[in-house]
Order: structure tokens, then C-alpha cells, then sequence
């Protein structure tokens, strides 16, 4: 990986990670991603650019210790979303937009994020494929005009997006999985493209294996991000591990985001990845959204990630 | 639903969800016993497996799936939502020998 004159260091990625509870802005200069500084001085940058948001695992119907009110956490957090400054273009939600997939439930969800008045491009996560026809549901609500359970893509201001779906026919004893068919659509849809186009691919489970050990991580993600490798900037938002995670390898930026709902704990720091109980008073630091902002002709991308509360 | 003679020989036994774990992970019965699987957890698992009719809906926190075991044979499975959890049902001949593998 080449460092850019402001490029950061490894080591500096990782200090950064350390501020993520309080928010950070990273910029990614040809895939390398540079804190510019906390929350405010943040808000302020990102306004200038092309802006999209991205929320996760709103896990509605969950009602457990670790979070009993769900939904006023999401509506804490798309409240957020209305105070971001410019106009972002539109959300992006990767997933788990229910606990159960019940229609109530994908109801609830769609009331409350409908408040925050943008177009919302969602993918799903394994909550909102258990009904008994095994994503119906989520089909008839989000899937119009994608492919098969639920996979597409669009352009944006210059921007090539990618929703996938990897959370469908899971084999025993593996991880994610996104299957040959969506693998060939990927390839053809990337096809002819230029390399100079940025990419976002969003998709629920991390694309990239984060913890195998707690099933984080996608079987066939590699050949996905083979047929990205060519791309000058490539981004890859993920939720379901309900924490801030990124690396940075290539050209490639992986990122995860906080669920709205409820924490799940470091990779090996419990004995599952199960909902994770924190103080009271600490959940909403440990809950939020992602606001995400490319400078025009830069091929710069700038993530904050906004706790519901600092 | 009416409760039917069960053959003295007919056995139950349990296996529990707990912290994304199914346990005991391999358990061995006799044919014919009936197996129930019990989440403990506070997310929804499954029971999926390429085996004819083991397969549960999602088994939200206290929810439970039954499936009686009648032909001899080691049945593996996962849960359908977080496939690293793995478990296997070896049943043996109602003799308790020879089972096949
Ligand atoms: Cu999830």
C-alpha cells in the first residue's frame, strides 16, 4: 500500500479507532483512510461535499436486556440524521431492519426511519429472511427492481453503489455467503467500467473476514473483492457485528457500522457474540449512524461515525 | 393434540441453545427417540440441515423444535442464521450396535 503525503500510518489508524465512541471523520485518499478530526470539526468539512448516510441492524421487535426500547433508539438516531447538516443524498440501511422479519416489526422500522425524508437503499440482514417463506416479506417491502434475494445497483453523483446479499443459503460450518449467481452478476454489472469510478459496495455481514471464529465473515467474499481489486477507490460498509470496525488493504476501505439497537461485544472478548448488556447510561455511546461524505474530484471519502450520544 | 402410548423403549432428550452453542454438540440416541432443541439465547436460532423435515422455523428466546429420530445414522446440522454453530445427532440401532456411519 502506498501512503500519501498526508497519509496516516497503520498505527495511527488504529489510535484513531480509539476516538470512534466520540466520532471521528476519516477521509480515504486512494483507499487510505485519514482522521481529520472529531465530530464537529467534522460536520463542518463533510457539509461540502456529496453525502449519504448509512444506518444498521435496527433489530426491531427485540426487546431483551441489552436494549428493551429499540425503537426509541432508531428514533434517536434518524432524529440525527435530520440535523446533518448539507442534504445528504439518501440512506443506505445494511440490514437486520427487524429481529424477527414479522410485519409489525418491518412496519415499526418503516415508520420511523420514513421520518428522516430520504430515499433509503436497504439490503437485508438474516433477521428479515426468517418469516415461512424465507424473505417474502422482505421482498415484497424492499426488493423491487433488484435481483435475486435482493441484490442491485445504482449510480450517484459519479459514485457506482452495490448492494449485496450474503446472508442466504448458509452452508453448516461456514460464514456468509453470496453465491455464484450474484458472484457472476457482480462481475458483469463491474464490467466495462473505469477503474477511475469510485465503488461502494454495501452488504450486511463483513465482506471481509473480521472473526470466522463468531461466523464474521464472508465464504466467498475474496472473489467479490477480486473483481474490485482494479478500482482506484473502494469502499465496503458492513453491519451485523454492532461495532465500529475498519482496515484498510489496497485500495480498499472496509468499514462496519453500530447498530442502532444494541452492542455486540469485541471479537473474543465473551463467550458469544450475543447482545452485549452495558450500563444504562453508556448504551447510546455505544449505538449511532454513519454519515459519509466523497469531495467531488478528490475520490475522497469521509466517514463519521455519530454515536446517539458522546 | 392427543397424547398416544409411547413405547416404553421411546426416550426424550434435550438440547440447549446457549451463548450460540448447542449442547450437548454431539449427542448420540437411540433410534426412535425424540429430540427437542431449546433456545436460551437472547437472539432467534435454527435447526437446518439437508436431512428431510430437520429444519425449524426461527426459534426466538424460549422457543423450542422437536424431531423424532427413527433410521440409524449420524444427522449433522447447523443453525440457519449463524452457520458456525454446528451439532450432530448420532442415532444408533435400537439394539444400541453396529450403527452405521
Ligand atoms: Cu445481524
Amino acid at each position: 500500500m502506498t501512503l500519501q503525503d498526508d497519509g496516516p500510518s497503520r498505527r495511527k489508524v488504529l489510535e484513531c479507532m480509539t476516538w470512534a465512541g466520540t466520532g471521528v471523520l476519516w477521509t480515504v485518499a486512494g483507499g487510505v483512510p485519514a482522521s481529520l478530526g472529531l465530530i464537529d470539526e467534522a460536520v463542518a468539512q463533510q457539509a461540502k461535499g456529496f453525502t449519504f448516510l448509512q444506518i444498521s441492524d435496527s433489530h426491531m421487535g427485540f426487546d431483551k436486556p441489552a436494549n428493551p426500547n429499540v425503537k426509541s433508539t432508531l428514533e434517536e438516531a434518524i432524529a440525527r440524521v435530520r440535523a446533518v447538516p448539507g442534504s445528504p443524498a439518501f440512506m443506505i440501511h445494511t440490514g437486520d431492519i427487524s429481529h424477527l422479519s414479522k410485519p409489525s416489526e418491518f412496519d415499526d422500522a418503516d415508520k420511523i426511519i420514513s421520518q428522516a425524508k430520504l430515499d433509503v437503499h436497504y439490503v437485508p440482514g438474516e433477521h428479515d429472511l426468517i418469516d415461512e417463506d424465507r424473505g417474502k416479506l422482505y421482498r415484497e417491502r424492499y426488493g423491487r427492481g433488484t435481483k435475486g434475494d435482493g441484490y442491485y445497483s445504482f449510480d450517484a453523483n459519479g459514485v457506482h453503489f452495490v448492494g449485496l446479499v450474503n446472508v442466504v443459503d448458509l452452508k453448516g460450518g461456514g460464514l456468509g455467503n453470496l453465491g455464484a449467481e450474484q458472484l457472476a452478476w457482480l462481475e458483469s454489472d463491474l464490467r466495462g467500467r473505469s477503474a477511475s469510478q469510485p465503488v461502494v459496495v454495501f452488504a450486511h455481514i463483513p465482506l471481509w473476514t473480521v472473526y470466522p471464529e463468531w461466523g464474521w465473515g464472508t465464504d466467498d467474499g475474496g472473489q467479490a473483492l477480486g473483481y474490485l481489486k482494479r478500482f482506484g477507490s473502494v469502499t465496503v460498509l458492513n453491519g451485523h457485528i454492532h461495532q465500529v470496525m475498519q482496515k484498510v488493504e489496497g485500495n480498499v476501505t472496509f468499514h462496519t457500522a453500530r447498530s442502532t439497537a444494541f452492542p455486540q461485544p469485541a471479537p473474543g472478548t465473551a463467550p458469544s457474540p450475543g447482545p452485549m448488556k452495558v450500563a444504562d447510561d453508556k448504551l447510546r455511546t455505544l449505538l449511532g449512524t454513519a454519515d459519509i461524505t466523497f469531495k467531488q474530484n478528490e475520490q475522497r471519502l469521509a466517514i463519521v461515525d455519530t454515536p446517539l450520544k458522546a | 393434540m392427543p397424547l398416544l402410548i409411547v413405547s416404553a423403549k421411546a426416550e426424550e432428550v434435550t438440547v440447549k441453545i446457549d451463548n450460540f452453542v448447542f449442547s450437548p454438540q454431539i449427542l448420540t440416541i437411540k433410534a426412535g427417540t425424540k429430540v427437542t432443541w431449546v433456545n436460551d439465547d437472547d437472539i432467534p436460532h435454527t435447526v437446518a440441515s439437508t436431512t428431510q423435515g430437520l429444519r425449524s422455523k426461527a426459534l426466538d428466546t424460549g422457543d423450542s423444535f422437536t424431531f423424532t429420530f427413527t433410521t440409524p445414522g449420524t444427522y449433522k446440522y447447523f443453525c440457519g442464521l449463524h452457520p458456525h454453530m454446528t451439532g450432530s445427532i448420532v442415532v444408533e440401532g435400537a439394539t444400541g450396535s453396529n450403527a452405521p456411519q
